[in-house]
């Protein structure tokens, strides 16, 4: 295998981008991107994508962005895996730069989520559950994770302050960044009395309905090393799926397909949990970071919510995570969430993230995941 | 919205609550399945599930999905089942108040959402207390 590195990264401001199209939105972010590499021509293309046949009535996305990005006849391919979308496209990229197969190829990741109206949403998401033994009952994503909620804090003494804490810390790290959806800060108090959406969890704990792109250009480490740009290296890919029916879950608090993804990722890497300086996480409800950094083993099984509560995960902690104000204040365009994940720690670790940069950090972590867990895919990085 | 094909091929589990268990190492499979997570034998039997269990969690669904908007709020649950099957169902007939873990409920066949003006109406398990 080759050595892959990252070497330009592109992310517009996300929102309610209505003035814009699927193909103009991911064409605008994809040439950021290239640009930022200061490459010419691309040899492959993978794209993140959970539904854009459901959201805008579109498929074929592969050969539709090649063409519009000026690319063809480069094989492109679309690579779904509900939320973990984006993540299983930087994989799929990373794996064919290191096979040898390509050189030059950029990974996207897109959603186009505000054509549709809230319920029309709240379906379109729902399909990435068990559709005949989830869905069919009316359960929902919210509904899903406030399950996991309910018996995160009879089973640990998790509070509901807790959980609110980590849309607070989110919103003060987005509120540094000038691409986030909602980039201003949020108190406990606006948490707990924001609208009951699936009883424990409220609108505030939820990320939310997002237009959205991101892209990152992978080369190998020894032809990025002739274009004398900044090099970000990735290290460690995992990938692990699980049953997608919560129900069929030993325990509905633990992610063992994020713990099984962390552990691969990070052996491929060589590194410890510990050694990492800087985490971005797929907070798409406020609990669910709370299991997240349980099952990468930041913190011990049920002490998430109080590391929240310590400050553990804030910028000026000791593991920062969400920097770039997580999915909570950043927004979730499902599809596109994976790779600004990478956008982000590429940022961290070239020392290009502003006011949000975590100092002198050299190793970063991405998890992004479908579903409640039914695949997490994590990357480590190092700045070179 | 299943299709009517889709809703008919499903009749034996949401009707007969009929599971599949492993005849190697006992893993009872709702819905039934080709190949046992657990030792990969292909061998099972059908069984009927049992029809009461406890709420291992609930939630009560505020902005639901388009075809279950007349029905909200609606409470959702995890019920372990007393053979140690884990499903998921709505639980009716119970006071939001008096939702709790733990909770005794047992199966029952009602209504779960009408497709349309002149579609049909699908049925299924739903929970109320025991
Ligand atoms: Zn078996």
């Amino acid at each position: 295998m080759r050595d892959v590195a990252i070497i330009g990264v592109g992310m517009m401001k996300w929102g309610e981008l209505w003035e814009k199209s699927l193909r103009t939105i991911f064409v605008e972010t994809a040439l950021a991107a290239i640009d930022d590499a200061g490459i010419d021509h691309l040899d492959a293309m993978y794209i993140g994508c959970m539904s854009s046949g459901l959201f805008v009535g579109q498929e074929h996305l592969g050969s539709l962005l090649a063409d519009y990005l000026g690319q063809k006849p480069i094989p492109a391919a679309r690579v779904e895996s509900a939320c973990a979308s984006g993540g299983l496209a930087l994989r799929q990229g990373f794996i064919d730069v290191a096979s040898g197969m390509n050189d030059f190829v950029l990974v996207g990741g897109i959603e186009k989520m505000t054509d549709l109206n809230a319920n029309e949403v709240t379906y379109a998401l729902g399909t990435a559950a068990d559709q005949e033994y989830e869905g069919y009952h009316g359960i929902t994503f919210p509904g899903l994770y406030a399950l996991i909620a309910r018996a995160h804090m009879e089973k640990y003494g998790t509070t509901r302050e807790q959980l609110a804490m980590v849309a607070v810390k989110n919103h003060d790290n987005g509120a540094l960044n000038p691409l986030a959806q909602y980039p201003f800060k949020i108190t406990v108090e606006a948490v707990l009395n924001s609208p009951l959406v699936a009883d424990p969890l409220r609108v505030l704990d939820c990320s939310p309905i997002t237009d959205g792109a991101a892209a990152v250009i992978l080369a190998p480490v020894e032809v990025a090393k002739k274009l004398n740009k900044p090099i970000v290296k990735i290290i460690g890919s995992g990938h692990a799926t699980d049953s997608i029916a919560l129900a069929h879950r030993e325990d509905i608090t633990w992610l063992e397909a994020v713990y099984q993804s962390a552990r691969k990722a990070l052996a491929m890497a060589g590194k410890k949990i510990e050694d990492i300086d800087v985490f971005e996480v797929h907070d798409c409800f406020t609990i669910a970071e709370i299991c997240i950094i349980e099952a990468l083993g930041l913190v011990e099984k049920g002490k998430g919510g109080q590391a929240v509560e310590a400050g553990l995960t804030r910028i000026d902690g000791p593991f920062p995570v969400n920097p770039s104000g997580g999915l909570k204040a950043k927004g979730h365009p499902v599809g596109a969430t994976g790779v600004a994940q990478a956008v982000e720690i590429v940022k961290q670790l070239r020392g290009e993230a502003g006011r949000r940069q975590v100092k002198g950090a050299r190793l970063g972590l991405t998890q992004n995941m479908g579903g409640t867990g039914g695949s997490s895919v994590v990357h480590i990085f190092a700045a070179e | 919205m299943p299709t009517p094909a889709r809703y008919w091929r499903e009749i034996p589990q949401r009707y007969r609550l009929e599971a599949g268990r492993c005849r190697r190492c006992g893993f009872i499979a709702f819905p039934p399945r080709l190949i046992c997570p657990g030792c990969r034998s292909r061998e099972f039997e059908i069984i009927k599930l049992a029809e009461e269990g406890r709420v291992i969690s609930y939630t009560i669904i505020r902005v639901p999905p388009h075809q279950f908007v007349d029905q909200a709020p609606y409470a959702v649950g995890i019920v372990e089942l007393d053979d140690g099957v884990k499903l998921m169902g709505q639980i009716v007939d119970c006071p939001f108040e008096e939702l709790r873990t733990g909770l005794r409920v047992r199966i029952e066949f009602r209504k779960i959402m009408e497709e349309g003006e002149a579609g049909i109406i699908y049925y299924g398990y739903k929970f109320v207390p025991a």
